[in-house]
């Protein structure tokens, strides 16, 4: 008991001091400026806010419309019960997205010019459109939640019915903009290194972007299992898990021939910095899950899910970063003979705003029916007579979805 | 008539009168052999070379397809009829992807303002569509023919510059042109009609085969630019942006974006199918678990 108090301590504590050191850079960037408060300049316009908090971000949310998509296109409804943490999750990563965004634009108050300048040529105004429409459609998805939390029954019954055309539109919202991102590098070609750089970017961020959303679902419910004594069949993360594999396995067929097609490998033993990167990242998005996934006691256990799903969830960043800015360091170095590395106040305003989504995630899980058996749990307590609280209860409630008789 | 800008560095002895006339114009603080920022969109690098010494300007290249427009999300940056590509302070949101899109990386960022703009050359487009003939307010400021204070970059003009601006940009003939153009005294920098400065380019190193390289830089990069350059040493040994390529950069965008209604359409129409399919799948399946169920009541 002792331990884990301290544990709980030494986390809070940490938490704290990046809170802390996050809310000194946000004074910092609002009343003196972007040149005060980051590495940025001329010669590397955009750094980790970009990078890791809008394009990274943006990836990391991709559960939402994946496991949407599975449940309720597909109808494969032994899902159900993961969709709507991987709904919060997006939920929450768009708008921790936009907190990100208003860090990073020099000029935060306009960002609303977007929608009355609009340029149809800019993948940036296509990015900004999708995630400021899929983002209200996000809230929509997740509204549900909330209204069973409060009963209105009325407004669940209207949302209900308009369930399917919100799933479909999410999709494809999701389909355009988790591409654009990659499409956002496509007018640089000479700028990037060619391990990153291919006219198929678009193509390997939406798939990229399906299988960290199924990883981030296991590895989120695996923690919030642990954290709020929540229990998900290990089936379903076995599962989730087989169809990540078999994202990533086609995803990187495709990469490896874009690589032998654009006569990229080349370069595959120069033991450069660029090198290791793909290297760290393959390993972590590929190689590792690979061998964790088939090794005979941890493929099965919920921790080697888990730890496979985190590692691909770490080369999914490490490839976000890569993309956005290690392909480009070369340029730099040639060009202006600089080298961009994120400054101590862009990490910690990136890790602030992390912390944050783990928070409000705890926040909604706890307050909120997120997960199947809270949801038993607050429709024992608030509808159940105490007369029949039985096991008969349980049957008695109704599975969404499942109820027209 | 869309203009343009030729510079013969083989002219170039390196004075620096277009770099001043350039930061006088914008009324930017003087400095001397200026690095390319916010306050100054035009240098000069000195490189040795087996010719001796050669003065290498840059300044933007005012592409006929620019990047940075193409990248610009809500249209701040535009080529303007006149060749000029301009930059619209009241509508840009800072978001920077116009300097990761320049292939020449010309636009630069205010980094230190709270009210960040974004600089670059302009071909002082606003700057010789100045006259005397425009009214002042009461404040002295001069206002535009909609009755708007003039607008240079985010900045308005007040009425005691006017004249110095018109007279910078206004060369021998009366005519209004670039200040670097105007200030140029050796003429290596020539600003004027596009085709015409074409024409000038290939004659001249068509007539002096022993003098220049057999390139007008701008002319193909990037699809096309409106500002040239021709030189007596390879334009790699200079420093030049060279591998940036002859195709238009918008259009490794564009073949994207253009794709986009077919796919929202043919993914909406197959997800739709999707959904109609095992929907009904799942209802058929329900109905017969209820036969079935029935039959068995009945039974017992
Ligand atoms: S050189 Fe760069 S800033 Fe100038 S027009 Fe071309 S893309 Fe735009
Ligand atoms: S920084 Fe301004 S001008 Fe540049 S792309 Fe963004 S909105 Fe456009
Ligand atoms: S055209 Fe005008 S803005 Fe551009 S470099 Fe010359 S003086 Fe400066």
């Amino acid at each position: 008991m002792k331990q884990f108090l301290s544990r709980i301590t030494f986390w809070k504590a940490t938490a704290g001091l990046f809170l802390l050191g996050g809310l000194v850079t946000t004074v910092i960037r609002f009343g003196w400026g972007l040149g005060a408060s980051t590495n940025l300049t001329d010669e590397t316009p955009w750094g980790l806010w970009i990078g890791f908090d809008v394009v990274t971000g943006v990836g990391l949310a991709a559960g939402g419309f994946t496991l949407a998509g599975i449940v309720h296109v597909f109808h494969i409804k032994r899902f159900e019960p993961v969709v709507r943490p991987a709904i919060l999750t997006a939920f929450l990563g768009y708008c921790l997205v936009i907190v990100g965004l208003l860090f990073d634009l020099g000029r935060p108050w306009s960002i609303w010019h977007a929608l009355i300048y609009q340029n149809p040529h800019s993948v940036l105004f296509e990015v900004a459109m999708c995630v400021m429409i899929y983002t209200s459609v996000l809230a929509l998805e997740f509204s549900p939640v909330v209204l069973e939390r409060f009963r209105l029954q009325k407004a669940l019954k209207v949302i209900k019915y308009v369930t399917p055309v919100l799933i479909i539109l999410g999709i494809l919202l999701s389909m355009l903009h988790q591409s654009s991102l990659g499409s956002l590098y496509l007018i640089v070609p000479q700028k990037m290194h060619p391990y990153w750089y291919s006219p198929m970017l678009p193509v390997f961020f939406f798939i990229s972007a399906v299988a960290v959303g199924l990883g981030m679902t296991v590895v989120e419910s695996y923690l919030s299992a642990r954290a709020f004594q929540k229990t998900l069949e290990t089936p379903l993360l076995r599962d989730l898990s087989k169809m990540m594999i078999g994202v990533l396995l086609v995803y990187f067929t495709m990469r490896g021939i874009d690589l032998v097609r654009r006569d990229a490998l080349g370069f595959l033993f120069d033991g450069s910095f660029e090198t290791m990167m793909l290297y760290l990242e393959v390993s972590l998005m590929l190689i590792i899950p690979l061998i964790l996934f088939n090794l005979r006691n941890w493929g099965r256990s919920r921790q080697g899910m888990f730890f496979s799903a985190f590692s691909v969830v770490l080369g999914f960043m490490t490839n976000r970063l890569n993309v956005t800015m290690t392909s480009l360091e070369a340029y730099y170095r040639e060009n202006f003979g600089v080298s961009y590395f994120p400054g101590i106040g862009e990490l910690m305003v990136t890790i602030s705003i992390v912390t944050l989504g783990f928070v409000l995630f705890g926040l909604a899980v706890k307050y909120l029916p997120i997960f199947p058996d809270h949801e038993e749990e607050t429709v024992l307590r608030l509808d159940t007579k105490p007369e029949n609280s039985g096991p008969h209860a349980m049957h008695a409630r109704p599975v969404p979805g499942l109820n027209r008789h | 008539m869309p203009h343009a800008i030729l510079v013969d560095l083989t002219e170039c002895v390196g004075c620096g009168a277009c770099t001043t006339a350039c930061q006088q114009v914008h009324q930017f603080p003087e400095v001397e052999n200026p690095t390319m920022d916010a306050q100054n969109f035009t240098t000069l690098r000195a490189i040795e070379t087996e010719d001796g010494e050669v003065y290498a300007r840059q300044m933007c290249q005012h592409c006929q397809d620019p990047a940075c427009a193409s990248a610009c999300l809500v249209g701040a940056l535009e080529k303007t009829r006149d060749g000029a590509v301009t930059w619209a302070a009241n509508k840009c949101i800072g978001c920077r992807y116009c300097m990761v899109a320049c292939p020449f990386d010309i636009p630069k960022y205010e980094w230190a303002s709270n009210n960040p703009k974004v600089r670059k050359c302009t071909m002082c487009y606003m700057e010789r569509q100045l006259t005397t003939d425009l009214k002042v307010d009461a404040e002295g400021y001069v206002l535009d023919r909609s009755g708007e204070r003039y607008d240079i970059d985010g900045h308005n003009v007040k009425a005691e510059d006017r004249d110095m601006i018109i007279e910078l940009t206004t060369n021998a003939d009366g005519k209004r042109a670039s200040a670097c153009s105007v200030a140029c005294p050796m003429n290596s920098t020539m600003f004027g009609d596009r085709a015409a400065l074409i024409g000038e380019a290939q004659r001249r190193i068509k007539d002096n085969p022993d003098t220049y390289v057999q390139k007008i830089y701008g002319l193909k990069e990037v699809g096309g630019t409106s500002v040239f350059y021709l030189s007596s040493v390879p334009f790699e040994d200079l420093g030049f942006y060279t591998n940036v390529g002859t195709e238009n950069l918008p259009d490794h965008t564009w073949r994207v974006l253009e794709k986009i209604p077919d796919i929202v359409v043919t993914a909406g129409v197959a997800l739709g199918a999707v959904y109609w399919i095992t929907n009904r799948r799942e209802e058929v399946r329900k109905f017969e678990q209820d036969v079935k169920n029935q039959r068995s009541q009945k039974k017992a």
